[in-house]
């Protein structure tokens, strides 16, 4: 009982030694550190589906972008490992907030498609700017770049090294967002998901509100793309393909859209699943298809809404058989 | 550029707009009356074509490959719409769409189990086959005009059908006001579940036309649901006669692209759907506010 509480007080610290503990008890740490980058993509993704209800299928235009920014600094501009991510991190903000731009305004089922659209015209960009992008072939030979922090120079070529690094960008943007969430602003967001037509009576500028959030979003993501493209020292056209979209949408709705672990646990069961399932047979979609069809009609809420579902339907039969 | 350079592209422009059309009026047909997005109709139009090509390369007739690609997707269609669609009515309007989502990939991946993930060789039948000299300036493909031809009387056919038949009558007024239709006596699910299937029929036409002209793969379907997307929008969604006008355009600005500025082909028509959108949120006959 003790323990469920203090767990409920401080959520976020028990994420944080669960990471801790997690590159540990995957079958490998690559594996570990590919599911918390996408889970990142995922948490950024979960700012406009789960806290805002706007279902985007766009947020590959931001962490492909973010992903060739990141390659581009450091190959063209700067050896400097910060430099990149602040890129990508920049890069993802800027480009949902021209897409914002171009499809805030509409909602439901027309955003989705308006954001899909724009997303594609992002990927062809990028695909016929070859000079710049590689085009075909991709942003290759990212090199390997020392972390240089208050004068001390620390390299993260192990896969362990990696992992931590990546998760230290991770606990960052959970404080961060925890922060953004907490405050006025995101109770705003929240009024605008659940009723925007009151949202907007009470004076607040909705399709603003929604724009913020579909920035702040767009940076996550966009952080995320800077940090895959250190992990694979590579960036693929195909990070920008509107499949990459859908994976991130996918990762999401099967974790659970309500919390901030929801979108890490989808991303943690679709990546093992498929590192799983891609040694048994290469027609491995053909399972996370179905498992994400019947989460679509049995378990809308997720793994982990489905958990909690579960857990707090038997503390209310208790209460109840205790109170009778 | 000469002037018979730049009409046979928009003759080429007039037969790719045509794919657009088909495909976009199985979405908007859908859409209107079930407010269903069906982001598995890529993968619909891909079945197609392997059906008809399966067919054709079985039976060696192209004309049989016509008839069976439609009554393959809509069959398949009347599936879906009964066994996972319809569970979801009444619940948030991204549901559909999600559950089709993840539908297209377990399409795809039935359809690697049993070609492979190669490309498909498809040729039009020899009847098709030969240049068709036009105006007497240019030589065009047969096999373009056919599809020209076919899709022209495909939509002559709906029209007929939705507005001289009483079933026509009943779907034009569900588009409306479903629950009224429902008061006056007619079960709407029967309704909403023929339409489903007609909707993937049109897809299936659009695949197996589609096959000789563009090559047969299993992701065939991922950049043509963007595309049709994007000619549903413009548009205006849930309008058949948006759809028309807007597939023609999409198909003639990529086309005339492709002669004069080669690497903004892929590009255009997303070019042009900010433009409409711009001018008119809503897209050419669409209604604002529509299931926002």
């Amino acid at each position: 009982m003790a323990f469920r509480k203090t767990v409920s007080k401080y959520p976020l610290s028990f994420i944080f030694l669960f990471f801790i503990v997690f590159p540990f008890i995957v079958p490998y740490k690559a594996l570990a550190t590919r599911i918390i980058i996408w889970g990142l993509f995922a948490l950024g993704y979960n700012v406009c589906l789960g806290y805002t209800g706007m279902l985007s299928f766009g947020h590959a235009a931001f962490f492909g972008s973010g992903a060739y920014a990141a390659g581009l600094v450091l190959l063209r501009v700067s050896q400097n490992i910060w430099f990149g991510l602040l890129g990508g991190l920049l890069m993802g903000a800027v480009t949902a907030f021209i897409l914002g731009y171009m499809s805030i305004k509409r909602r439901g089922i027309y955003f989705a498609m308006l954001t899909l659209a724009f997303a594609q015209l992002v990927y062809f960009i990028a695909f016929q700017w070859a000079g710049l992008t590689g085009g075909d072939n991709g942003l290759r030979n990212i090199p390997p770049l020392p972390v240089s922090l208050l004068g001390l120079t620390i390299h993260i070529e192990s896969p362990l090294r990696f992992y931590f690094f990546v998760l230290v960008f991770v606990i960052l943007s959970l404080f961060a967002l925890n922060r953004i969430l907490q405050s006025p602003f995101g109770h705003v967001l929240k009024a605008v998901r659940e009723n925007d037509h009151r949202a907007r009576s009470c004076g607040y500028e909705t399709s603003n509100v929604r724009w913020l959030a579909f920035i702040i979003s767009g940076a996550i993501s966009g952080l995320a793309g800077a940090l895959y493209a250190l992990y694979l020292h590579f960036v693929g056209i195909e990070s920008l393909y509107w499949t990459t979209s859908g994976q991130v949408v996918m990762m999401t709705l099967l974790g659970g859209m309500g919390s901030f672990i929801g979108p890490f646990i989808g991303a943690g069961v679709f990546l093992y699943l498929e590192d799983v399932l891609s040694t048994v047979t290469e027609h491995w979609m053909i399972f996370l298809g179905g498992i994400f069809i019947l989460c679509v009609l049995f378990f809308p809420t997720g793994v982990w809404g489905t958990i909690q579902e579960i857990v707090s339907r038997k503390r209310t039969t208790v209460k109840q058989e205790r109170d009778a | 550029m000469s002037v018979t350079a730049i009409a046979m592209q928009l003759f080429t422009g007039l037969s790719l707009g045509m794919l657009y059309v088909l495909l976009a009026l199985g979405l908007s047909i859908i859409f209107g009356l079930l407010t269903v997005v069906n982001f598995s109709h890529g993968a619909m139009f891909m079945w197609g074509a392997y059906a008809g090509v399966a067919t054709a390369s079985f039976t060696g007739n192209f004309w049989l490959a016509l008839v069976v690609s439609p009554l393959v997707t809509g069959a398949y269609g009347l599936f879906v719409e009964r066994a996972l669609v319809r569970p979801l009515y009444g619940r948030d309007l991204n549901y559909p769409l999600l559950l089709t989502f993840g539908l297209q990939y377990v399409m795809i991946e039935i359809v690697r189990i049993f070609w492979g993930t190669s490309d498909l060789a498809f040729s039009a039948p020899e009847v098709l086959n030969f240049p068709v000299g036009l105006f007497g300036i240019f030589y065009f493909p047969s096999y373009r005009l056919f599809v020209i031809g076919v899709t022209g009387l495909i939509c002559l056919i709906l029209w007929l059908f939705l507005e001289k038949t009483n079933l026509g009558l009943v779907i034009r007024a569900g588009t409306r006001d479903p629950l009224m239709v429902r008061a006056l006596g007619i079960d709407m699910g029967k309704i909403w579940w023929f339409v489903f299937g007609m909707g993937s029929a049109l897809a299936g036409i659009a695949g197996i036309l589609a096959a000789p002209i563009r090559s047969v793969f299993p992701e065939m379907g991922l950049a043509m649901l963007v595309e049709s997307f994007v000619v549903v929008v413009v548009g205006g969604m849930g309008s058949l006669k948006g759809a028309i006008l807007s597939g023609i355009i999409m198909g003639e600005a990529s086309a005339l692209t492709t002669l004069f500025y080669p690497q903004m082909a892929d590009i255009v028509i997303f070019l042009v759907m900010a433009v409409v959108l711009l001018i008119r949120p809503s897209g050419l006959f669409g209604k604002s506010g529509l299931l926002e």
